[in-house]
């Protein structure tokens, strides 16, 4: 039975006196994302940035906790929603920013902007789904030419209504590729929320193509590792797994964009890890430190030339 | 009889094989191609046999198959898709349009794609409306995608290896009727017709004519597809109407190959673009665009665009043969052309 491979482990919520806060590196790259995503709502807010963005407010443990179970040669898909995977993969957020403000020294030239990033070996796309059919090739060549190297992809809870994803977890579990997707399930998409977009469940749905599924509820990076790093492990070896965080999307869907009623949203704040922490020793001066970083990058970066796209 | 042009799918199957014997990085995907059923056309006969490990043959999945060969692109491979039925293209449209053609460019500097995916298409088969189309029309104009079409003038050997090698995604329009014809060669079509080509280089338009040089009566431009037809419109239009053409053949499609066409159409008082897509915004129109803008006043007439009728396409014989280019419907519309009457679309 294949089926056995199918895997549901829950883990607790951290913050209730059970896990340690994160070790400081963590700590500080969690930081540095969230001040950068405030940082731009509020260049948005004062009409210093054009286009749009989507912040990861909330959801920064989630690519930070994954960064060390991954190596040079995997590959990363990201989506609309990737700033956090970025800064957590290569700790450049000054490239990053220079693309989202058109400036020199942006990853892509400007070209791509906030949703289509390609560096090394990790790529965003904005359109919803679209990644896993190409993370599934990618997984095919790195089974041949590169065993050992996988590739994630990272995608919301509403992008399970797209076929594309199914189509990809079909050939993912027939061909045994090592595709690592990683569900960052925030219980909404743009204004819609899950229960009104998906029946059944993300487990169920992996189960029905024999994927393994794990379910993380936890915030803390070093409890995250220890569960999910042996399931890594085999996607290594052509176990493809949906690896499904329950996480919390603090700010808007894009910049003033947010429905939900008061009560969601103070429950959404009462769960966010900034929150959870804050009591922590040392978090206070981590907190202010990322802060005074963010605000320099921003005068830094806002003060270069634009950037120039050289088609040849 | 030994000396024989080959058909064109053994030509398109013997091109596939040379591909994956050149490159080992390169992989054939698609619905049913694995040995021995060998493609629902039989052009990939014989290849997952020489090649097990590189051809795969898929669920039925066009859109995921066209992504899994642009993340084999995407990594440095070469990988060439077959979609059963040029029709079922819709349905890989995302794939082509906002990620493998739009990845060549949209991250700021150029990342070669190579890939191809293969469409066979086109009616007078008989298999009604979702398998008879072309689709040629919705691909055009798309940043970073080269659209090219089989014919029997240009070596699919050739064709596929300059396709492989542009760096940028392709679609192939590979007319199903064509499949079986053989192969032009020699230099020479039949009794009337000879052919060359316009410029060096494997895939430049091919031309068909009695006389290579001087001015003829009417220019027609078609893709492969439309070869047979256009060439027995001409044999028609000589014979019994004392009307000469010139028959220009474009392996690649889109972008327009501006330059040969435009110097064609220097040679002729009349112009007739012919495809077998069905009304409204052909390929056709985008061809006719680029030479009003260079030649207008110098042609008699604007070029006249003839397509199949703005209809799906019919099962039945008889209702598909109303609908779909004829040989006579390019024969009325170059003589309604030279009696400068207006076109009807
Ligand atoms: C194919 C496609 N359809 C619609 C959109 C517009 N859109 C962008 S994000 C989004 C919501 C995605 O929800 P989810 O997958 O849950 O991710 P989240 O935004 O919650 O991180 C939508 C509808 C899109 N980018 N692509
Ligand atoms: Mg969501």
């Amino acid at each position: 039975m294949t089926n056995d491979l199918a895997t549901t482990i829950a883990t607790v919520p951290d913050g209730t006196g059970s896990g340690s806060p994160p070790a400081d590196a963590d700590l500080a790259t969690m930081l540095l994302i969230r001040h950068f995503e405030l940082a731009l709502l509020d260049l948005f807010a004062r009409g210093e940035l054009h286009g749009t963005t989507h912040t990861c407010l909330g959801q920064e443990h989630v690519p930070v906790a994954l960064a060390p179970l991954l190596g040079e040669r995997d590959y990363v898909f990201s989506n609309h929603r990737g700033h956090g995977h970025y800064i957590a993969r290569f700790g450049d957020p000054a490239g990053l920013l220079a693309e989202i403000m058109g400036r020199e020294g942006a990853v892509c030239n400007g070209v791509g902007g906030s949703q289509h990033i390609f560096r090394d070996r990790y790529l965003s796309t904005g359109v919803q789904g679209e990644s896993l059919p190409v993370a599934a090739g990618v997984a095919l060549h790195l089974k041949r030419h590169e065993p050992g190297a996988l590739a994630l992809t990272y995608i919301g809870d509403g992008t399970w209504g797209e076929g594309a994803v199914y189509e990809a977890l079909n050939m993912a579990a027939l061909w045994r590729l090592p595709l690592l997707v990683v569900v960052e399930h925030n219980g909404i998409a743009q204004s819609t929320a899950t229960d009104a977009n998906m029946a059944g469940t993300i487990g169920a749905r992996a189960a029905a193509f024999g994927i393994a599924h794990m379910r993380v509820e936890s915030i803390s990076p070093a409890e995250i590792r220890t569960v999910a790093g042996p399931l890594v492990d085999k996607v290594r070896h052509g176990a493809p797994l949906v690896l499904e965080f329950v996480t919390n999307r603090l700010g808007p869907h894009s910049k003033g964009d947010d429905t939900r009623t008061d009560a969601e949203l103070r429950r959404v704040r009462a769960a966010d890890w900034h929150a959870v922490y804050r009591e922590a020793p040392g978090f206070a001066e981590a907190d202010s430190l990322a802060a005074a970083q963010v605000a320099q990058l921003v005068d830094e970066v806002s003060a270069r030339q634009p950037a120039v796209w050289s088609t040849a | 009889m030994n000396g024989r042009p080959v058909r064109v799918v053994e030509n398109l199957n013997h091109a596939l094989h040379e591909s994956m014997l050149a490159d080992s990085r390169l992989y054939v995907l698609g619905e049913d191609i694995a040995d021995p059923y060998g493609g629902a056309f039989k052009a990939t006969r014989g290849l997952s046999q020489a090649n097990p490990d590189r051809v795969i043959t898929t669920p039925i999945s066009e859109n995921g198959i066209v992504g899994v060969a642009a993340g084999l692109a995407m990594a440095g491979d070469a990988a060439i898709v077959e979609i059963m039925f040029g029709d079922f293209a819709g349905l890989a449209f995302d794939q082509l349009l906002n990620f493998a053609s739009k990845s060549v460019s949209m991250y700021g500097r150029p990342h070669p794609m190579r890939l191809v995916v293969r469409c066979p298409s086109g009616g007078s088969r008989g298999y009604g409306p979702t398998h008879s189309q072309t689709l040629l029309k919705h691909f055009i104009g798309i940043p970073g995608l080269s659209l090219f079409e089989m014919s029997p003038f240009h070596d699919n050997r050739a064709v596929l290896a300059h396709m492989l090698g542009l760096g940028e995604p392709c679609v192939f329009i590979e007319d199903k009727v064509l499949y079986t014809r053989r192969m032009a060669g020699d230099g020479q079509v039949d009794d009337l017709f000879d052919y060359g080509f316009l410029g060096a280089g494997d895939t430049a338009p091919a031309h068909v004519y009695t006389e290579a040089h001087g001015d003829v009566d009417c220019l027609i431009i078609a893709p492969g597809g439309m070869a047979e037809r256009a060439l027995a419109a001409m044999r028609d239009l000589l014979l019994r109407h004392e009307i000469s053409c010139r028959l220009v053949v474009p392996s690649r499609l889109y972008p327009v190959e501006t330059d040969a066409l435009l110097d064609a159409a220097r040679h002729a008082a009349h112009v007739c673009v012919v495809e077998e897509s069905t009304a409204g915004g052909t390929w056709g129109a985008e061809v006719a665009h680029v030479l009003h803008e260079r030649l207008w006043g110098r042609l008699r007439r604007p070029v006249r665009l003839v397509h199949s009728a703005d209809s799906v396409i019919p099962t039945a014989v008889h209702l598909e043969r109303e609908i779909l280019v004829q040989a006579d419907t390019i024969v009325e519309a170059v003589l309604a052309d030279l009696r400068g009457e207006g076109s009807p679309v």
